[in-house]
This record gives structure tokens, C-alpha cells and sequence, in this order.
């Protein structure tokens, strides 16, 4: 527009008329610009909104069956018409708590080594390829859990557990039963992998605003790294190390298509971490255009409803837990 | 006797960060070693299958050769089409965001919600899409997978033009304002500008998160097995495709499976490094 206003003040003669013509163009211009921002934004919102509705929509007839006990039942039987969802959710909890027992510390730890023992030159590659991790596909990690890592859990890592654990009190009966190759296990080791680089950049982001000082102090008193990592590092972060894990964790409780491959749909809650099992979005996934009758399909809305609102928790805490530290960091 | 004992202490003390440190090693080789294993164990999957035909037939009835054709642009034709819808919405809001109202309410309520819906459950996504655009039309379309990976595209291309514009220095707004530019001018004449090889780089990721995406597409494009060029009709995708074929019993699909999933990867990644090292040349 600066070509207009250039123009306009090389007018002279008559400049009034295509002057307030050109200023009401611009006027017009400005206000539809602004206009469709705003229509954009609560695009934004109604998205969010249109989503929790149409779940809520959905899974009124599943709620009006079963009620309450939708959530505590765990028969889920498409021929008689039950459903519950406590196997579904079970396993969802299940293989996100094996995912970030597994992910916390490798990632915890790769971001040790990142910000404090890596040479600066082999920083930003190591970085940029646990990062990489996190772009490939979910449909990937499936297909290769599938054909590659559940055979090689059931042929050597199941048998292993089963006879170490064999005996010991608790523990046998969770690490117990024929090792399918498939099961939770599997899933939640799979899901670890790619929460991974999720936990890990969070991590070295909030371990590398801490103040050098800091570090350079307890140095001084003579720490070794691991001490400055353990006493100082971490304390001064925590609060962003536990919004990343929860961040991590979000990812791994919606998770579908890897899941999925090596979760085993079956709807049942077994002690047994080597058992198959299955997920809400595996579940959802799996059954959804199979699904005849209105009630089945209202059972997987309502599934997907408790997903949302337990990864809406989750993530919420997380994004608090963020907030939190950059208000801190000001 | 106390020097022995400090000794003890700092002998201890020494073995515990060696300990620590190896354990910092050894997750670092554990994270890129995951990494290096599944590209390997696709490139020794994938390539063997890769082939003309491929790129050339669709995808074949059970037990016999073929290629992923159909999949491959039925894939190209929802992503674009995704794009298309997602990135409009998602710059102009990520524009409210840095330029109008950057301090407001609802600004803050907005990226608060944004956040949420850029790590929600994509399969949620799919069963949205299912039931407000799949359940009234009354049969699956590739419009309706191309809508449900527009829903993911918009928080992402949302964050990334906010941070975007965000970096774009206020002394060059002020010059602007200080000249006569009304607000929307400056904002597509200058901040764009400023910031479009970061809006870029924001689209390209989005157009990386939903060329690996599955859930979303399950019910709501389904698949077809045959070529189809017609949106208002089930789709076929590359995803998918691997979906059903990995788990069939097949041995020529599992092989199609595998080298869908190597075509896939190989243009994410690719896709995810251009971004990064559009921005990198930047700053």
C-alpha cells in the first residue's frame, strides 16, 4: 500500500476525492483482515468445543445402557451387547506406565549427556536425530514392532522374565503366562521409544536454562557432574522435567496405530504384563467400522470420551506445569 | 584413619559420576541406536520391493503382485486438500494470536486450547469427523479424511505462526505504523515477509505429522482398492494400506506393506529436515 499513499501525495489537483476514496479502501481492507483473524481463532475454539460435544453426543446411549458401570465392567461382548470399558482403559494405563518407566530415565539421562558430557559439535546432530525419532510415523513403529521386535521379545526377553521371575511372590504372577511375543509389555516398550524424544528435548531445553553460574558455583565446591546434575540440575528444573513427562505421557495414553500391531485386542485385565491385552484407541481402532448397531458404536464413542478426558487432564497439568516455569524463568 | 575414611568418600564418590556418566552414554547410543535399527530394518525391508511397478499398477487382490498406485495419490490428494483448508485457518489464527491480540483473554484461552488440540489423540479426531460429517453424508469420503487431517494441521500451522511472527522485530511494525500502514497491511506486507521461511517450515511439518497419519483416516476416508480419483467416495491412503496389509496374511502385501512404509518414512524425514534446515539458515 505504500506505492498508494506515494502516489497520492504527488496528486495535487483533485486529490480529495480519490485520497478519501483510497483511505476507505484501506479502511475496509483492515477491518476484514482483523475480521477473519477473529473468525479464525474461534474456528480454533469451536474445534475443541465441536469435539468434546459430538464425543458427549455420542456416548449418551452407551452411558444410558450401562451407566457408570460402563467404566468399572469388563466384559465387553459384541454378540450379547455388554460393553465396559475397564479392560480398554487398564491396558491404556497400563502400557503408558511400562512406556515412561522405561522413557523417563533413558530420556532424563540423554539429556544429561546432551547438555553436559556431549562436544558442542555433536550437540545439535544427536539432538536433531533423537528428535527425528519423534517424526517417524506411528504406523511405522507398528510394522515394526509387529515383524521385528515382537518376535524377538518372544523368543528371548518373555522367556527370560517368566523364569527369572518364576517363584518370587508378586512378581511371578506379573510377569507370568506363555510369552506371545505380543502383549503389553511390547506395546508400552514400543510406546517408550516414542515418547522418548518427546521427554528428552523438554529435558535439555529446561537443563540448558539453567544458569551457568549455578553450575560453575557447585563446580567450584568441588562437585563431580553427576552431583551438579542430581543436586543442582534437577531441583532447579523439576517443574519443566515433570510438564515434558507429562507431555510424554499424553502422547503415549492417545497413541493408536502402534499399539495397535502388538497390543493383542483382547478385552481383558490380566495381572500379567506379558498377557495381551488392549487399549482404548487400539480398541477404537480395531472395531470401529466393524461395529453393527448403535450401541457397539456408542461404546467406542464413549471409549474415545474417556481417552479425551484423561489426555485433557494429563495435558493440561502438563501445559501448567510449562507455564509455571517460563513465569519463573522471567 | 580420617584421610582413609575422605579417600573411601572420594573413591566412592568418583565411581558413582563414572557410573553415571556411562549410564548418559549408553541412553544416548540406546536413542540413536533405535533410531539407526528402524531405518535399517526398513531400507532391508522396503528396498527390495521397490520397484516401477510400485509407483505404476494399484494395489493388487490378495495373492497376486502389484503396487501402491491408488494409495499413493489418494494420499497425495487428501493431504493437499488438507493443506489447503488447515493452513489459511491456522496462519490467520496464529496471526490474532501475535498480532491483535497478543495480551488478551482470549488469546491466552485459545493457545491454551491449541496446545491441547496438538497433542490430542488423533484417532479422537477420526471418530469427530466421523460423526459429524461421515454419519449424516451417510457413507465414507475422501473429503471427510482430508477435514479430519485438517484438524490436525491447524494447531500446528497455529503454534508456528505465532512464534514466527513473534520474532519479528516491533521497530519494524512501529516503521510501518509510523508511515501510515494500517495494521493488516503492515502485518501481510512486513511480518509475513519477515517471517514466511518460518511459516513455511511450520507447514512443511504439518504436511510431514499427516502424511504418517492413520487413525484419523480409518473411518472416515476407509480405503478402496481400486483407482479413484473421486473425493466424495471412500479413499484409498498410503497408510492405511500398510495397515491392512501388515496385518494380513499375505506375503505379497506384507511386502507392499514394507515398502509403503519405507516410501513414507523416507518423505517425512525428508520432509522434517528440509523444515529444520529452513529455519537453521535463519537464525
Amino acid at each position: 500500500m505504500s506505492e498508494v499513499a506515494l502516489n497520492d501525495t504527488n496528486v495535487t489537483a483533485g486529490a480529495g476525492v480519490t485520497r478519501a476514496s483510497a483511505l476507505n479502501r484501506l479502511r475496509t481492507t483492515d477491518v476484514a483482515f482483523r475480521t477473519l483473524t477473529r473468525i479464525a481463532v474461534f474456528t480454533v475454539l469451536a474445534l475443541l468445543s465441536g469435539v468434546i460435544l459430538a464425543l458427549i453426543i455420542g456416548s449418551v446411549p452407551a452411558f444410558k445402557a450401562f451407566g457408570f458401570g460402563f467404566v468399572t465392567t469388563e466384559v465387553w461382548n459384541p454378540v450379547t451387547e455388554k460393553f465396559g470399558a475397564l479392560a480398554p482403559v487398564y491396558g491404556t494405563l497400563v502400557t503408558s506406565f511400562i512406556a515412561l518407566v522405561i522413557a523417563v530415565p533413558v530420556g532424563l539421562m540423554i539429556a544429561f549427556f546432551l547438555t553436559e558430557l556431549c562436544p558442542m559439535w555433536l550437540r545439535r546432530p544427536i539432538g536433531i536425530s533423537i528428535e527425528l525419532l519423534a517424526g517417524i510415523p506411528s504406523i511405522i513403529y507398528g510394522i515394526w514392532g509387529l515383524f521385528i521386535f515382537a518376535p524377538f521379545v518372544q523368543k528371548y526377553i518373555q522367556p527370560f522374565l517368566i523364569d527369572t521371575f518364576d517363584g518370587v511372590p508378586g512378581l511371578q504372577d506379573v510377569f507370568a503366562g506363555p510369552p506371545y511375543g505380543i502383549g503389553m509389555l511390547t506395546a508400552g516398550f514400543i510406546l517408550a521409544i516414542m515418547v522418548l524424544p518427546f521427554i528428552t528435548s523438554i529435558s535439555r531445553d529446561v537443563f540448558d536454562a539453567v544458569p551457568a553460574v549455578l553450575k560453575e558455583a557447585t563446580y567450584g565446591l568441588g562437585c563431580t557432574t553427576w552431583e551438579v546434575f542430581k543436586h543442582v540440575i534437577l531441583p532447579y528444573t523439576r517443574v519443566g522435567v515433570i510438564g515434558g513427562v507429562m507431555l510424554g505421557l499424553g502422547r503415549a495414553l492417545g497413541e493408536t496405530m502402534a499399539v495397535t500391531f502388538v497390543i493383542g485386542n483382547a478385552h481383558t485385565v490380566s495381572a500379567s504384563i506379558l498377557a495381551p491385552g488392549t487399549t482404548i484407541s487400539a480398541s477404537i481402532a480395531n472395531e470401529f467400522t466393524e461395529a453393527v448397531g448403535d450401541l457397539y458404536t456408542s461404546s467406542l464413542i464413549a471409549l474415545g470420551l474417556i481417552l479425551f478426558v484423561i489426555t485433557f487432564i494429563v495435558l493440561a497439568i502438563a501445559r501448567y506445569m510449562l507455564l509455571r516455569l517460563q513465569q519463573k524463568g522471567r | 584413619m580420617a584421610t582413609a575414611r575422605v579417600n573411601a568418600l572420594y573413591v566412592r564418590r568418583r565411581a558413582r559420576n563414572t557410573i553415571a556418566k556411562s549410564l548418559a552414554y549408553a541412553a544416548a547410543a540406546f536413542g540413536l541406536g533405535w533410531l539407526v535399527l528402524i531405518l535399517a530394518v526398513l531400507l532391508f525391508h522396503g528396498v527390495g520391493g521397490l520397484s516401477l511397478s510400485v509407483f505404476t499398477q494399484n494395489t493388487p487382490p490378495p495373492g497376486s503382485e502389484g503396487g501402491l498406485l491408488n494409495a499413493i495419490v489418494g494420499s497425495l490428494a487428501m493431504t493437499l486438500l488438507a493443506i489447503a483448508i488447515g493452513t489459511p485457518i491456522g496462519i490467520l489464527a496464529g496471526t490474532y494470536l501475535a498480532e491483535y491480540g497478543r495480551h488478551d483473554k482470549l488469546s491466552s484461552i485459545v493457545r491454551f486450547i491449541n496446545d491441547i488440540l496438538l497433542s490430542a489423540p488423533s484417532i479422537v479426531v477420526g471418530l469427530f469427523i466421523y460423526e459429524v460429517m461421515v454419519a449424516p453424508m451417510g457413507h465414507f469420503s475422501g473429503y471427510a479424511g482430508a477435514v479430519a487431517l485438517a484438524i490436525i494441521v491447524i494447531p500446528v500451522v497455529v503454534r508456528t505462526t505465532e512464534d514466527m511472527l513473534r520474532l519479528v522485530p516491533d521497530t519494524l511494525r512501529e516503521a510501518a505504523a509510523s508511515i501510515g500502514l494500517p495494521r493488516a497491511h503492515m502485518i501481510v506486507r512486513i511480518a509475513y515477509r519477515a517471517a514466511r521461511a518460518g511459516i513455511v517450515t511450520g507447514i512443511l511439518l504439518a504436511v510431514a505429522r499427516i502424511s504418517g497419519e492413520t487413525a484419523p483416516l480409518l473411518f472416515t476416508a476407509l480405503n478402496n482398492q481400486f483407482w479413484s480419483l473421486n473425493m466424495n467416495a471412500p479413499m484409498p491412503s498410503l497408510p492405511v494400506v500398510i495397515f491392512q496389509f501388515a496385518l494380513s496374511p499375505y506375503e505379497e502385501w506384507q511386502k507392499l506393506a514394507w515398502t509403503g512404509a519405507l516410501l513414507i518414512t523416507v518423505t517425512v524425514l525428508a520432509l522434517s529436515i528440509l523444515a529444520r534446515s529452513l529455519t537453521a539458515r535463519r537464525t
